[in-house]
């Protein structure tokens, strides 16, 4: 079976199913900045607020953000939050205040390194997004290689000082996603050179859980978190997108959409533009298409609910082996199943479950 | 156009003591080391002790203060995490190093410049384990003076804090400066930092508010709401507290240990209820260390936590 949300965009361009877009968020957000050139624009990207000033979450942030540079000046930042939160949003419009429109003329490129370590030269490739002022990477794709990068390639950017047309020390910034999932080695690394070269490089950190980062790294930055925006907060957004689009709402639509979206505006926008392609005009009472894994995980706990016998165990097992095959990570998985069986379980036994919850997902991480 | 900086170096950086006699709270090994600048007699030295008490800083004050800025780069090697150090880095960087002789020396500009040099190993511990046998753990570690950083005290940061306020013109009233020391724990440059955030952020006066809101300490409402609910029993409405914490975005591993805070403290709870919960904070704190869910983590502890207040079994029992 498939779980691509098929004929949603009438083959016009390559849009990535927004089941995908959910389950591996932070990857494919930054391959969607670059996507947005096309003629069709996600409403995701289109309605992005540009500036600080045109936040309409967040706002409050904002306005820090922008005083936080005002002087010409800023620290190390750490922004961390839940997915679909907005810390990206915060962050390109954050460097276009500080750098100017040029900031948004980003080039991709995949570049490769020769890293020499002692005995073996390795061989490193990595994404990277960059403009003449700012280079975003994201260190923990190269997996448990990922050291390397931060000894040597984001030294290396660190070390150079950028020079403006008029012979003035400037600074860069250097954007890295995912330092979450940095291995602990690399994070170690890191944080001497955040110190070492400070005078010339500014380090913008972006992560899903600050927990996950080390205390020396946390130490070094300001803290920035970003909340999950409230359901009356994406009903706004989703109520300025309909206008801006000239779309009708019936009242109690946009709620409901919010609702559904667990509190990340983005995957509210993507359902909102999904509803919009698959009827329109709208009707109060019409489906908000659920995600199709999540529907198959619902399945999957009703199975497990019917009938407790080593042939459903069997059955069950193939079933999630098929969510592993079309790349939902186990962790997600894990999560939703339980969602799904808290519903359904008694008192007892939710506390049981959750415990065994805890214990599984513990069992996925792999130590380096 | 690249903005230009002024005097932007972090407030870390700036107010890093270039002395050793003026590191603060480290009275032992600011005694050795004055006596070594006197007789330029250096041990071995291992420094170790929480983050922000000043290792790194009397390290390189020592290796200045010896040398002088000229001589510095010669005699000094300075290793630290972002550099490579497997075990090749340590046999060949290291010893080529030290394997060369300096003359005896002639003092230049008024440093003493001793006859030998200096290799400062930052994060040793955090170097890979074959390097590390190469010359450290046992080895090394008898074969070296150790001395402990102790957490600074809460009078020594305020009173750093305050020379800083006054050299970059700030106002902290007491109240602030003494939420500033508790919120930092003994780490000296978290409360620079924190200092410097607020600063930006809120201009020259500074209250406790502000300080909180930089430092991003979580509220007392939502650990007590969280609290209250475990207290009621009732599952589901622990879950929707979790999943506003999660979605909130605040750090688990500093929710819990501002949740412990509240158990440990709390008059109402009985002796072995509050090591019950408290067993459970440990592995959870375990577990998000080596990067599990932390949605799972805290539901799991919350689970628990109501199970040890309402007096449930901790065990399920089968029904067989």
């Amino acid at each position: 079976m498939s779980f691509a949300h098929e004929p949603v965009y009438n083959n016009k361009a390559p849009i990535f199913p927004p089941l995908l877009l959910s389950a591996v968020p932070q990857f494919l957000f930054t391959l969607s900045q670059v996507v947005s050139f096309g003629k069709k624009m996600l409403w995701v990207d289109k309605y992005r607020p540009k500036t600080l000033d045109q936040a309409i979450v967040h706002q409050d942030i904002a306005q820090n953000l922008k005083k936080l540079v005002t002087e010409q000046d800023c620290p190390h930042l750490l922004f961390y939050g839940p997915s679909g939160s907005g810390k990206k949003t915060l962050i390109i419009a954050l460097l276009r205040q500080v750098f100017g429109p040029g900031a948004e003329k980003v080039k991709v490129e995949n570049r490769t390194w020769k890293v020499d370590a002692g005995s073996r030269t390795i061989d490193l490739e990595l994404t990277t997004l960059s403009s003449a002022n700012h280079v975003e990477l994201s260190p923990s794709d190269v997996g448990f290689q990922d050291r390397y990068i931060v000894q040597e390639i984001i030294k290396e950017m660190a070390k150079n000082r950028p020079i403006d047309t008029k012979g003035k020390r400037g600074y860069k910034v250097l954007v890295l996603n995912e330092v979450d999932k940095l291995s602990r080695e690399a994070q170690h690394s890191l944080r001497r050179t955040m110190e070492k070269y400070s005078a010339s490089c500014r380090l913008i950190l972006c992560c899903n859980s600050s927990s996950k980062v080390t205390e020396a790294i946390r130490s070094r930055c300001l803290n920035v978190r970003i909340n999950a925006p409230t359901e009356e907060e994406i009903v706004k957004v989703l109520e300025f997108i309909g206008k801006k689009e000239g779309l009708q709402l019936p009242s109690g639509f946009a709620a409901r959409i919010a609702e559904k979206s667990n509190r990340s505006l983005r995957r509210a926008i993507l359902s909102f533009e999904t509803c919009r392609v698959q009827q329109y005009p709208f009707t109060s009472n019409q489906v908000i298409p659920p995600m199709d894994w999540e529907e198959y995980v619902a399945e999957i706990a009703s199975d497990i609910m019917k009938e407790q016998s080593p042939k459903r165990l069997f059955q069950v097992r193939g079933k999630l082996y098929e969510l592993l095959i079309n790349c939902i990570p186990p962790e997600i998985v894990l999560k939703r199943l339980l969602y799904e069986l808290l519903k359904r379980l008694d008192v007892e036994l939710k506390h049981e479950i959750c415990h065994w919850a805890a214990y599984y997902v513990t069992l996925c991480i792999v130590l380096p | 156009m690249a903005p230009v900086l002024q005097s932007s170096q972090p407030w870390v950086e700036k107010y890093r003591p270039k002395q050793v006699k003026d590191v603060a709270h480290q009275d032992e090994v600011v005694r050795v080391l004055t006596n070594t600048l006197e007789t330029t007699n250096c041990p071995h030295m291992l420094f170790y002790g929480p983050p922000g008490t000043g290792k790194t800083t009397t390290a390189l004050a020592i290796a200045h203060q010896l040398f002088g800025p000229e001589l510095y780069k010669s005699r000094v090697l300075e290793l630290n995490a972002s550099d490579d150090r497997g075990i090749n880095v340590v046999r060949t960087k290291i010893k080529d190093f030290a394997a060369v002789a300096v003359g005896s020396g002639q003092r230049q500009g008024g440093y003493p410049c001793p006859p030998y040099k200096i290799i400062i190993l930052d994060e040793a511990d955090s170097m890979t384990e074959d390097a590390q046998a190469c010359w450290i753990i046992e080895p090394l570690a008898s074969r070296c003076a150790k001395f402990r950083f102790k957490p600074l005290s809460e009078e020594i940061m305020t009173s750093r804090i305050s020379y800083i306020c006054k050299e970059e013109g700030l106002n902290l009233d007491a109240e602030a400066l003494s939420t500033l020391s508790s919120i930092s724990q003994g780490d000296l440059r978290r409360a620079i930092t924190y200092l410097q955030g607020a600063a930006r952020l809120y201009g020259s006066s500074i209250s406790s508010k502000d300080l909180i809101s930089v430092a991003g300490v979580i509220p007392v409402e939502v650990v007590e709401a969280h609290f209250s609910a475990c207290r009621s029993g009732d599952f589901d409405v622990a879950n929707k507290e979790v999943n506003n914490i999660i979605a909130e975005g605040y750090p688990v591993s500093l929710f819990l240990s501002q949740l412990f805070d509240l158990v440990v403290e709390a008059e109402d709870i009985s002796d072995e209820q509050k090591a019950r919960i408290c067993k459970h904070f440990g592995e959870a704190d375990k577990c998000l260390v080596d990067g599990a869910d932390e949605y799972l983590q805290l539901l799991n502890v919350t689970s628990h936590v109501m199970r040890a207040l309402c007096n449930m079994p901790e065990e399920f029992h089968y029904d067989t």
